[in-house]
């Protein structure tokens, strides 16, 4: 019976990935993700003549039952990887990613050192030896007398 | 004692990135061809034209400017969808066409385009001079080309001569082109 059900919820969720892999995708979310190679701002942003033609392209390889990879793959091979508003996330384009984070992970290591040496360097004051008694009742008299 | 250490050391750090944040700045200014090329060549200074091999769109295989040391040669960037670029191309052809045999090459430099539509263009125009294709726009950006179409003129030993800005389409323009093709052979 368990197994049954197993079976039942498998065959629904590999339905559903399969009708999520077969969707068409979207010509406005590929626009936002290409850069028109003239102007450097992504394809919704420009109507330059060149942008223009890439929107036509992706609407025609849409049409043509292409997937999102393909029409990005085929927009690399012309244009180079430039044209992807994100870089890849594999290969050298993995470094645009991993360097703003080893940035952010060393300068946060850079703060934590710095804020515990900057509070070790005030607590021994604590510690420093304590002042001469003559010193001190010398200090307390000419206190007193000045408050007179 | 250890605080007014780790002040230092963040300081230098801070010194040092500015440093190298300058650093870089001016070796990106110096490095930098740029527009500069054409400048350089309308002040009659005779800069280096800068190498590239690329794919060629005509026929398979690679065209490398360096194979073309001892001709004069005329390098046109252009794209399918610039319009003064289908003003100019007949008239590119046209000149090719009258001067090869005097040593002088024309390359089409299709720069961020459509290989497809570069090939259309080219058959539509009846261009039989070599085209090679720069998709990225990698080598226009070396040559500071900022617009289509833009032409230089390379002399015998790889300088350019003249760099004309926009398409050639005046007789003023063409007559320019031709002087600077005069100038390249003389080289």
């Amino acid at each position: 019976m368990l197994r049954a059900l197993a079976a039942a919820v498998c065959a629904l969720a590999c339905g559903a990935g399969a009708a999520a892999a077969a969707e068409p995708p979207r010509a406005a979310d590929l626009e936002a993700e290409l850069v028109c190679p003239v102007c450097e701002t992504t394809l919704d942003q420009s109507n330059a003549p060149i942008a223009e033609r890439m929107k036509l392209y992706i609407r025609q390889r849409i049409a043509a039952g292409d997937t999102e990879d393909e029409i990005k793959d085929a927009l690399v091979a012309d244009f180079g990887p430039g044209v992807l508003a994100r870089p890849p996330g594999g290969g050298f384009g993995l470094l645009a990613w991993l360097l703003p984070l080893a940035a952010l992970a060393v300068g946060a290591i850079v703060v934590a050192v710095l804020v515990r040496a900057w509070s070790r360097g005030r607590t021994p004051a604590a510690s420093e030896p304590p002042l001469d008694p003559e010193l001190e009742r010398r200090v307390d008299e000419e206190l007193a007398r000045f408050e007179r | 004692m250890a605080a007014r250490r780790a002040k230092l050391v963040a300081q230098g750090i801070a010194i040092g990135l500015v440093a190298l944040l300058f650093l870089l700045l001016v070796w990106a200014l110096v490095t930098e061809e740029g527009g500069d090329l054409a400048n350089k060549a309308a002040r009659g200074e005779l800069p280096e034209a800068p190498e590239f091999a690329l794919e060629r769109l005509d026929e398979e295989g690679e065209l490398g400017l360096a194979s073309l040391r001892g001709k004069a040669v005329v390098v046109n960037f252009w794209a399918s969808w610039c319009l003064p670029c289908k003003e100019e191309a007949p008239y590119f052809e046209q000149v090719w066409r009258d001067r090869r045999a005097q040593g002088v090459v024309f390359v089409g430099l299709d720069s961020r385009d459509f290989r497809g539509e570069a090939r259309d263009f080219v058959q539509d125009y009846g261009l039989t001079f070599p085209i090679v294709y720069d998709g990225p726009g990698d080598i226009s950006a070396t040559y500071g080309v900022t617009g289509y179409p833009e032409t230089f003129v390379i002399d015998r030993e790889g300088r350019v001569v003249d760099a004309i800005v926009g398409a050639v389409d005046s007789e003023e323009d063409k007559a320019r082109l031709r002087d600077a093709i005069d100038r390249a052979l003389e080289a």
